[in-house]
């Protein structure tokens, strides 16, 4: 098991210093994800303006693969409509369970890519889709509670 | 691997031990030999409970109780046996005070339900906040259901139960105490019997949580003040599937059945059922057989080498690990630093590096702990931590696997730059 190909040193960066790591306001929603077989936990606020992530800030405790990750997801969607996000994390989450067979495409996914060894550690693959997961709930609500107002 | 660095002194023939074991043998990806430090987690399986299974399976397999004719005699004998077996291990006097449930959590589920079944508002259950998942939620659940009032011992900072508001805690409101006897994530040994005797003062039911006390400690449930005891076999080198509850015959003949089924009744009309008396009563369905049969080849396994042996290679090896990791830098360990009511269990954080890391770390140098909660958050909790790196021993660790261990440590701080 090659272990500088799970520890990259740009995961090892993103652990250091996460990018927007902090709660902040306004948001329109907020989740807490648990990993409950390891204990990891994020908490993710999510902002949209119509269909485009305006801000994703979380609070997380957890391992440098589950930190790391958030990080690199907060990055990827922000800026973004919600569905080139969704379309990322697809893409992401081929790469996490093609078991080291999946070609990681470097346009989409960016500072993603150094996720492709977590795939060769199958423990560890769930601690990459923790801060994804939290993001989608958050988004899908987000969505659905807008969705609502519009229809009312 | 090195030579051992302190002193080292065990009444066991680790090599001979270890031979039984073909895993221990094994070689891990990279070449590594496998250092196995999750035992608290699950033990390996000597060849000798392998083979008791696989001749079960092979040359007696029928079911049990209900079968007319010679395989099914054959294999309820076997079951039965493995029932004798596991009562002749922990101090029972008769054996129909041992149920076989499908694991730990099974077992303490029963006795919460059973027990449950006469809680009211008013009644208090006393746990403690050093217990593993399986002995708090089934209590909290009990609570929801009856109204009781969930009552918990907190815990020092050196890791022991606290012990100083006793008597507020057990009161004649107190209708339950259910605690568990070796910390699955500190390793404290807690006294038993002192509690028991106070829970009994005011009438209380004492349940033991004894999964990580029977692997590694003689048992004598007849001075041990437990009026239940849980326990497991995969832990003590038996197989998955089957676990056990003790009780004392009275009590386990007062009980209301848990789950329903076949073998658990004594007449059944449509407008109502009769109940078997223990410990058929508990043992609804077709119970786990060839489990039963392995786990006592486990139970004479452990005996043949004695247990008192075993004990005391358990506080060597984690006097032993203590020591050692005393010497990392950055390593606080969670619970009694010093060896001294003590079980093999150490959990520790690494400073800097989180469990997760440390573990894999470790992994691809061949050495296997765990990382997380270890199903005991609220005691995490009480230590201001989200997780810890946990090594546990048992009586195949050999000092060289611990030097390994601190080895890989160091390692895990020089890669993570923590050095």
């Amino acid at each position: 098991m090659q272990l500088d190909s799970l520890y990259q040193e740009i995961i090892l960066d993103h652990y250091r210093s996460p990018h927007h790591s902090g709660l902040a306001e306004p948001y329109d929603v907020e989740v807490h994800h648990v990993n409950p077989s390891c204990g990891d936990e994020v908490t993710l606020r999510v902002e949209l303006d119509g269909d485009v992530v305006t801000a994703v800030t979380h609070d997380s405790v957890g391992c440098s693969i589950s930190q790391a990750s958030t990080s690199v997801m907060s990055d990827l969607v922000i800026g973004k409509p919600v569905a080139d996000g969704m379309a990322t994390y697809e893409k992401f989450l081929e790469l996490m369970q093609g078991r080291g067979n999946v070609e990681p495409d470097e346009e989409v996914l960016e500072d993603g890519v150094a996720f492709a060894g977590v795939a060769q550690f199958p423990a560890r693959v769930k601690c990459a889709l923790l801060g994804w997961s939290a993001w989608r709930d958050a988004t899908a609500q987000a969505l659905a509670t807008k969705e609502g107002v519009h229809n009312a | 691997m090195t030579t051992t660095r302190t002193t080292f002194s065990s009444p066991l023939d680790l090599q001979s031990v270890r031979a039984d074991f073909p895993i221990l043998s094994r070689e891990l990806a990279g070449g590594f030999p496998l250092v196995y430090l999750d035992s608290a987690n699950s033990s390996q399986k000597p060849r000798q409970v392998v083979q008791a299974i696989e001749d079960h399976y092979l040359i007696h397999n029928a079911n049990v109780a209900r079968a007319m004719h010679q395989l099914g005699a054959e294999a309820t004998a076997a079951y039965e046996g493995g029932r004798d077996k596991v009562a002749a291990f922990i101090g029972a006097t008769n054996s129909d005070e041992i149920v076989f449930t499908k694991n730990a959590s099974e077992a303490l589920n029963l006795a919460a339900h059973t027990l449950g079944a006469s809680l009211k508002p008013g009644d208090e259950v006393v746990i403690t906040e050093m217990e593993h998942h399986s002995n708090i939620v089934p209590w909290q659940l009990a609570c929801e259901r009856t109204g009781a009032t969930l009552k918990w011992f907190g815990v020092t900072d050196e890791g022991r139960l606290d012990l100083s508001n006793i008597e507020e805690l057990i009161t004649e409101r107190t209708k339950v105490v259910a605690l568990t006897w070796v910390s699955n994530a500190l390793g404290t040994i807690n006294p038993i019997t002192e509690i028991a005797a106070k829970a009994h003062a005011v009438g209380a039911t004492v349940v033991v949580d004894a999964s990580q006390a029977v692997p590694q400690l003689r048992v004598d449930v007849s001075t041990l003040g437990a009026d239940l005891l849980a326990f497991t076999g995969h832990k003590v080198t038996g197989p998955t599937g089957v676990g056990v509850l003790w009780g004392r015959y009275d009590l386990l003949a007062s009980l209301p059945p848990f789950l329903g089924g076949g073998e658990m009744i004594e007449i059944v009309r449509m407008t109502g059922s009769t109940y078997a008396p223990p410990p058929a009563r508990f043992e609804a369905g077709t119970p786990p057989i060839a489990q039963a049969v392995g786990l006592g080849a486990a139970l004479d396994y452990l005996s043949g080498i004695g247990m008192d042996k075993i004990a005391a290679h358990e506080h060597a090896i984690t006097a032993y690990a203590l020591k050692g990791l005393k010497t990392v830098p950055g390593v606080t360990i969670l619970g009694p630093a010093e060896a001294v009511d003590r079980g093999g269990a150490i959990s520790f954080e690494l400073d800097g590096v989180h469990p997760h890391d440390v573990a894999t770390v470790l992994d691809t140098r061949g050495i296997a702990v765990r990382a997380g909660h270890h199903c005991a958050r609220p005691v995490h909790e009480r230590f201001g931590v989200q997780s810890s790196t946990r090594a546990s021993f048992y009586l195949y660790t050999t000092p060289e696997e611990i030097d390994a261990l601190v080895d890989g440590l160091g390692f895990v701080r020089s890669f993570f730059k923590v050095a």
